[in-house]
């Protein structure tokens, strides 16, 4: 019975996880680095990070958590799950990122009041005071 | 039992009797600890969608709130995070290849990585609440700015605060798997808890991988 037991547990070494270490460290370093270099929008400086650390977070699945030599099933679960928080993320940010092409201020209407203020003819210290 | 040869009677000790075998039991939890942990993305993920559509609406007040956050206090954290996440594979790796003392040791070496990440994150939460940079109408920072930073610090803390919370239940797991490691509980047939800790504790891991850069490194 025991022997069924081992060939499942693992027979590898212990260096496949070292090296996913020291990656994850030099990967730390440049994405702490890349945040002091100005690549022309904050947006590609956040596209940046994010690809660094999705390339983190998938050496941690594959190896920390075995993924690589785990049953498909649990990969699916993991990956579906990144999925529809994909769609959940996607779904707002076209949302928000087009509001301003139906309405002027888009989602800071906290500003309309000031905005609207010119247009206002009583008490206008009144209304540059909000 | 007691007709039962010795790795029969061994197995019978763990394995719950709805199970076929010992193997089918263990890709069970399994299963059952990935589903656990796509539930976490999806509450955490609702933090990070929320964190990032206000984010694109209220850039100037991100960029001014992450001003206040320590880089290097973030970069030590991520750099424990990362080291907790090698010893804990390291301990499941010793359970599972019959080593009970590199279990031991390892399963404490976490516990020292977690332990420094909450002494670290209780310097900078006792900063901030000096400072008043606080979440909502809480938000009393006289150094000025754009008062969305009130918003900044709400996901702040609630996303640093669940995951700090998720460090201090996995702290509570790994002392609860190294002491049933030290009685000797775990061997390579079965070591079950050791691997569904682990897959917990690098999940917490993997999320701070992405809270570091989002909340430390936004430029």
């Amino acid at each position: 019975m025991s022997e069924h037991h081992d060939a499942h547990a693992h027979t590898h070494s212990a260096m496949p996880y070292v090296i996913t270490l020291g990656a994850l460290l030099v990967l730390t370093g440049v994405t702490v680095g890349a945040a002091y270099v100005n690549f022309g929008s904050p947006t590609i400086n956040i596209v940046i990070a994010m690809f660094i650390a999705t390339c983190k977070a998938t050496l941690v699945a594959l190896f920390f958590m075995h993924l690589r030599h785990d049953k498909p099933l649990n990969a699916i679960i993991f990956v579906s799950s990144l999925i529809f928080l994909a769609i959940f993320l996607a779904f707002p940010l076209i949302d928000i990122g087009s509001r301003d092409k139906i309405h002027p201020y888009g989602l800071r209407v906290r500003e309309q009041p000031k905005q609207a203020a010119p247009a206002a003819p009583a008490a206008p210290p009144a209304a540059a005071q909000h | 039992m007691s007709s039962d040869s010795h790795g029969h009677a061994m197995e019978h000790a763990f394995r719950q009797h709805h199970f076929v075998d010992a193997e089918q039991q263990f890709e069970t939890s399994k299963l059952g600890m990935w589903l656990f942990l796509a539930t976490e993305i999806l509450m955490f993920g609702g933090l990070f969608v929320g964190f990032g559509l206000m984010q694109s609406v209220y850039p100037e007040a991100w960029v001014a709130g992450h001003h206040h956050l320590d880089r290097i206090m973030g970069s030590v954290n991520t750099v424990f995070l990362l080291c907790s996440s090698f010893t804990m594979v390291m301990a499941v790796y010793a359970a599972s290849t019959n080593q009970k003392s590199k279990t031991i040791i390892n399963l404490i070496a976490t516990l020292a990585f977690a332990g420094g990440f909450m002494v670290i994150k209780y310097f900078e939460y006792t900063h901030k609440f000096h400072d008043g940079l606080l979440p909502g109408r809480y938000f009393s920072y006289a150094g000025g700015g754009p008062p969305e930073q009130a918003m900044f610090f709400g996901f702040y803390f609630a996303m640093t605060g669940i995951h700090g919370f998720h460090v201090l239940i996995g702290m509570g797991l790994i002392t609860w798997i190294l002491l049933r490691a030290m009685k000797g509980e775990f061997s390579s047939a079965y070591y079950t808890p050791v691997d569904l800790v682990g897959l917990y504790w690098h999940l917490v891991d993997l999320i701070w991988i992405y809270l570091f850069p989002l909340l430390y490194l936004v430029s």
